[in-house]
């Protein structure tokens, strides 16, 4: 076990200096970039001169690549064209956000998809399972950020019953400890907060939660199917074990393997999504932060960051699955 | 349980499942599979709907010229005389569904957009395919180091969600034409080609088939291209098929987020959906619906007709 | 009509009606509190939210450009000399009035006498030419490189032969002196530029304001700029939340002129336009800036106060000599201008209130000539003109930007795909070639000119013909190619370098004239008003040509 995260730590290592090596080069090398980013309409060419100089970008390529390494590896990645912040302290204050934002996506996503696709796999061949899979199926192929659309339009335009966009309230004054908005309402005794971000939370979380509910439900109840078909669970049955049981002590538990990969694949896909879902809403995370440091502005050290991040949390979150394996299924740990 | 999981989990998954695919079927000979299965499609009403729809979505792409009223780029005086920047004129006489935001027959760029559509989607499956086959046909077939250098590689690029991969792309591309939004959602897929053929290749290197034609002395090559290739191709196709969908579903988010092919003459749905129909969600719905309604379908029959293929192919349904 | 703090989703819901009631007591509260001298008319007390379209850079006036940044200076902050509101006309600011020699090179500064900075310093004539000597003398690149409107406007930097300014005297605490080393047609128009604000040099001092460090790609400023910007404006800083996108300002109670009515205001920055839109009517915004084009009349529809700008920037498709010998010749140039349907562009997709351009000055600004070449659409005509000047079958590379929306230039993509079928109607190819506004198009364009055509645009900053003319067609630039344009060149900089106002208008009108009739480097699009919008409720929001609105005269009726 031991062996298997010391390798996995260090494959994160390599595929985390390529991807950045590769990215250093890659920006280095495509128009425009950091100074146009910077100098808006009305710089001189006198000032852009200054600004060239200023960045660096005189010096030899070669140069600029070992201060970029020394500072990464420093943990400074470098400031925020648009707001000269660190790039660190804006991820660090997009991250809580899109978390909250997925993981109440993957709530509703779980807490709903397992037991439809149970039900459905149960009723097989009958209406719910029928109206299940053409649900699904539709859910896979509606283009999200239309979907986001259209929720906003009925429910926020036409009847006003959620919030457009945002987190919070304007002007509602939160405190913010952790940046999970509804978790610093809990801790800060500001209930209303927390009531508030929860309700600004419902319609993105829904959208972004449309997909992995819909594949969770596919899988659930494939694997479920699945399982019903294995012999011990013929062999339970005609022991006579009482049909709470079998459910509960083989096929859940069995079926649940591949459903627990797939959680781990759709974080992934959240990730995607959630740029989608952020721009709908005007979330202000990490999805919100990618479409902003790209569209329009070409904030190339956000970027950079926002990859080398991305990068980073899924090979964690692979290596967390790996480790779950281990903990549902015991052969696993034979290896 | 071979390995447990890991950054490929997907691709492995998927790699298993091909695996024991191909391994049965090899032994029983791949044609009367292949027949199997497309009787079992026919019995299939999801398989049979998913066809209709791509085989409807085809025709209106192939004939669009001959099924549109009008050229999908000409503005009409008579549709501009009543556009202004917060009204776009609904049906009139020769227009059936109206205007878009510029004047032009909404109903010909409809139809057109099933040209243009089908054009990026099949460009973007392709291209992931061939890449992707390419380079697992030769870890597959190659083993050894090469092998570990492709999946390594893979291995990175499945490292990031596919989106964000494609929005990354396109991010860094010194341009920005259809082809940089081809591209981009093209190389999101290689890393699954890959994996996909790589695995069937390896399964079939100790297959029946494959072992009686080395005793023959069939040389090398020869196996590669004449007996396993075509052997992994179903699985090629089914993913494909599935890979189709995601294409378009990914053409147009990119779209949305600005960062879509920048030729708004260009009639496709994705485009149209993107841009223009979330810009005039308010001024006119049909513009943002009709792609809408258009992609869904299209997204739907590939979907389902992929998803029964890779059903019928299972062996486990073979009765 | 809903007001912010009670939105209507709220309403339906038992779980979130605390909040409500907790920020109408606030309110309240806010409202009981004393006011002096509130002004005529219009409730006072409560929070005005005002949704921008974009973060702000920081807060020191020198270090920024652009307009997001400038509205939250511009409420803490005053500058030498200001707009009237809802014009471009010159009126006092901290200066009462000013004056200058016939020289036009010392500029004489009346202050006014009393005004106190926030930190409670006092605003004098040394305090005034502590600004003027701390931008001259900035120390470093990384800070030099940001001053974008100083160089620009001041040539340059202590040691930079092209500088212009030359020092700065208080004779008394009430009257400070700036002398030039040359007039320059910018002033005294550009005093009144938002960047060139003056800030309380003890606060300077205390945060380090000068300390702006190169970090990777970027910059980090000071304290100063962050946290502390320190000026004399109607409104004092109260945070930047950036996790909400939320900057807070307090009212300044000892505001020197028209003290703001509200007790406080919070810019919230919302990037979308259409989300800008649904938070007005969610009824969580009070006012929003740039909506939609497509979106004003319905919004007046509804009952909002769809506030238009007087238009002050111009769209023009620039045409580059220099690498199609054919666009040297003036009659392939006219054809372009010809066969420009403008007149439909505008009425398709201009913005309400936009207009056809003749000149690339809107008709309010110094110079306008009344009497220019006009270039209506004529196929025919733009035909005609090309088979004259063996044009015919010509092909040109049409560079357009993406990833941007500018007040001048709603939809860059629409605009091109208009006017490049306008074009080839007229048997000109185009080659459309989009670039990302940031990610090549200025680079392309601006830089190494690669382009034949190109559209681009600009917003004015103060009421001067140099500032649009000047800047477009004063000296070379890749941007239109040729450099043997030395006639248009030479008659631009006496234009400019004219002292007089009444000659400078007719140098103007005639530079104006010409441009249409004899140069046309580029042909002027339209002039496209940008728009505010708020709700019933908001009264005293005048709008600025110059997107320059201070929130002062701002109030909320119940």
């Amino acid at each position: 076990m031991v062996r298997v995260v010391l390798r996995r730590l260090i494959q994160l290592g390599v595929t985390l200096i390529a991807l950045m090596t590769l990215i250093f080069f890659w920006l280095r090398n495509l128009p425009g970039g950091p100074v146009d980013a910077l100098l808006g309409e009305r710089a001189t060419p006198q000032t852009r001169e200054t600004l060239i100089r200023a960045l660096g970008y005189d010096q030899p390529i070669w140069v600029q690549y070992w201060r970029f390494v020394r500072n990464v590896v420093t943990g400074d990645l470098g400031n925020s064209i648009r707001t000269g912040e660190p790039v660190t302290a804006v991820i660090s204050r997009a991250f809580p956000a899109t978390v909250e934002l997925a993981l109440a996506a993957i709530v509703i996503a779980v807490g709903l998809g397992i037991p439809l696709g149970y039900l459905a796999a149960r009723h097989r061949g009958r209406l719910l399972d029928n109206a299940t899979i053409v649900v699904t199926l539709i859910g896979i192929s509606i283009p999200i950020f239309f979907l986001g659309y259209l929720l906003k339009d009925w429910l926020t335009q036409g009847a006003h019953v959620f919030p457009p966009s945002g987190r919070i309230s304007t002007g509602a004054g939160n405190t913010d400890v952790t940046g999970f908005f509804v978790l610093d309402g809990l801790l800060t005794r500001e209930w209303d907060a927390s009531a508030d971000a929860l309700w600004h939370l419902v319609l993105p979380a829904v959208t972004l939660a449309t997909i992995p509910l819909a594949i969770i439900v596919r899988i659930t109840r494939a694997s479920v199917l699945d399982v019903l078909d294995e012999d011990y669970i013929r062999t339970a049955d005609a022991k006579g074990l009482r049909d709470a049981t079998i459910r509960r002590r083989h096929v859940l538990r069995n079926a649940l393997l591949p459903v627990v990969t797939t959680i781990g694949l759709q974080t992934g896909a959240l990730l995607a999504g959630a740029v989608l879902t952020e721009k709908v809403y005007n979330w202000g995370g990490l999805g919100t932060l990618i479409t902003d440091s790209i569209s329009g502005s070409r904030d190339y050290p956000v970027l950079q960051a926002l990859i080398l991040l991305a990068a980073f949390v899924f090979i964690v979150v692979n290596l967390l699955v790996d480790l779950s394996y281990a903990v549902i299924d015991p052969r696993v740990r034979v290896r | 349980m071979t390995r447990p999981g890991g950054i490929a989990t997907l691709a492995e998954h998927k790699r298993r499942r091909i695996d024991e695919l191909t391994a049965r079927t090899s032994g029983t000979g791949g044609v009367s599979l292949l027949r199997d299965a497309g009787r079992r499609l026919r019995r299939n009403p999801a398989a049979v709907v998913g066809a209709a729809l791509i085989l409807l979505f085809l025709v209106i792409a192939i004939f669009a010229p001959l099924v549109a009223p009008h050229d999908p780029v000409q503005r009409f005086p008579e549709l501009t005389s009543r556009l202004t920047v917060d009204s776009i004129p609904g049906a009139t006489a020769g227009h059936p569904l109206g205007s878009d935001p510029l004047g032009r027959d909404f109903a010909s760029r409809m139809i057109y957009g099933a040209r243009q559509t089908l054009f990026v989607g099949v460009l973007a499956t392709l291209i992931g395919l061939l890449s992707g086959v390419l380079l697992g046909a030769v870890a597959g077939a190659a083993g050894g180091w090469v092998d570990v250098l492709i999946m390594r590689i893979t291995d990175v690029m499945l490292a990031l969600p596919s989106l964000l991969l494609a929005i990354t792309l396109v991010a860094l591309a010194s341009e920005s034409t259809q082809w940089t939004v081809i591209v981009a959602v093209a190389v999101v897929n290689v890393p699954v080609f890959a994996r996909l053929l790589r695995g069937s290749m390896l399964a079939q290197r100790e297959s029946d088939h494959v072992l009686a034609a080395r005793a023959l002395g069939v040389r090398g090559r020869d196996i590669v291209t004449r007996h396993m290739l075509p052997n992994s191709l179903t699985a090629v196709i089914v993913q494909a098929t599935l890979t189709f969908a995601v294409a378009i579903l990914d053409a147009a988010a990119l779209s949305f987020l600005g960062l879509g092919d920048p030729d708004i003459n260009r009639a496709e749905w994705g485009l149209m959906l993107g841009v223009d129909g979330v810009r005039y969600l308010e001024v006119r719905p049909e513009l943002a619906y009709f792609p809408a309604a258009a992609i869904i379908l299209v997204a739907l029959g590939f979907t389902l007709l992929g998803e029964s293929m890779r059903e019928a192919l299972d062996p486990k349904n073979r009765r | 009509m809903r007001a912010p703090g009670r939105q209507a989703y709220r309403r339906r819901t038992v779980i979130a009606a605390g909040v409500v009631t907790a920020v109408a007591i606030g309110v309240a509260g806010c409202a009981e509190s004393d006011r002096d001298g509130g002004g005529k008319g219009g409730a006072t007390g409560g929070t005005f939210i005002f949704a921008g379209a974009g973060d702000p850079k920081n807060f020191d006036p020198i270090f920024n450009d652009d307009g997001e940044s400038f509205r939250p200076i511009r409420q803490m902050y005053d500058t030498l000399v200001t707009h009237r509101p809802g014009s471009a006309d010159l009126v006092g600011g901290l200066a009462e009035s000013w004056s200058n020699d016939p020289t036009g090179k010392v500029w004489t500064f009346k202050l006014r006498q009393g005004v106190t900075f926030h930190d409670g310093t006092a605003l004098d004539a040394a305090a005034v030419c502590a600004n003027f000597d701390r931008w001259y003398n900035m120390k470093g690149e990384a800070a030099q490189s940001q001053m974008i409107y100083y160089a620009d406007v001041f040539g340059g930097f202590a040691g930079n032969p092209d500088a212009i300014y030359d020092n700065c005297k208080a004779p008394d605490a009430a009257t400070a002196v700036v002398t030039m080393k040359k007039y320059k047609g910018a002033f005294p128009g550009a005093f009144a530029l938002a960047a060139f604000s003056i800030a309380s040099p003890a606060a300077m001092k205390q945060y380090d304001a000068d300390k702006v460090t190169q970090s990777g790609d970027s910059f980090a400023y000071s304290a100063f700029a962050t946290d502390h910007p320190t000026g004399t404006g109607p409104f004092t800083y109260g945070g930047w939340n950036k996790a909400t996108g939320e900057i807070t300002l307090n009212r300044n109670p000892g505001y020197w002129g028209d003290k703001a009515k509200v007790d406080k205001m919070i810019i919230k920055v919302i990037k979308d336009e259409n989300t800008r839109k649904q938070e007005l009517r969610a009824g969580a915004v009070h006012a929003i800036d740039f909506p939609a084009p497509a979106d004003r009349k319905a919004l007046a529809a509804e009952g909002y106060q769809v506030l238009e700008r007087p238009a002050f920037n111009i769209l023009y498709l620039g045409i580059n000599q220099k690498n199609n010998p054919k666009l040297k010749d003036l009659r392939v140039r006219q054809a372009i201008a010809y066969a420009l349907n403008r007149a439909q562009l505008v009425q398709t997709k201009g913005p309400g209130g936009s207009a056809v351009a003749d000149e690339f000055l809107p008709g309010t600004v110094l110079g306008y000539a009344p009497d220019v070449q006009k270039y209506e659409y004529d196929v025919a005509k733009a035909k005609q003109l090309l088979a004259e000047a063996g044009a015919t079958g010509l092909t040109l590379n049409f560079y357009y930007p993406t990833e941007v929306s500018r007040p001048y230039m709603p939809n860059p993509q629409e605009i091109f795909t208009v006017l490049a079928n306008d074009l080839q109607a007229a048997g000109i190819k185009v080659n459309g070639v989009p670039r990302p506004w940031n990610g090549g198009f200025k680079d392309d364009v601006q830089q190494f000119g690669k382009q034949d055509l190109h559209i681009l645009g600009w917003t004015g900053d103060y009421n001067d013909p140099g500032n649009f003319v000047g800047t477009f067609f004063g000296r070379p630039k890749p941007e239109f190619g040729d450099q043997s344009m030395t006639e248009m060149f030479t008659a631009i900089g006496a234009a400019d370098a004219t002292v007089d106002q009444q000659a400078k208008r007719a140098a103007f009108e005639q530079v104006n004239r010409d441009l249409a009739a004899k140069w046309l480097p580029a042909v002027p699009i339209w002039h496209a008003p940008p728009a505010l919008v708020t709700t019933k409720n908001v009264e005293g929001l005048v709008p600025s040509p110059l997107t320059a609105e201070t929130f002062n005269t701002v109030s909320i009726t119940k």
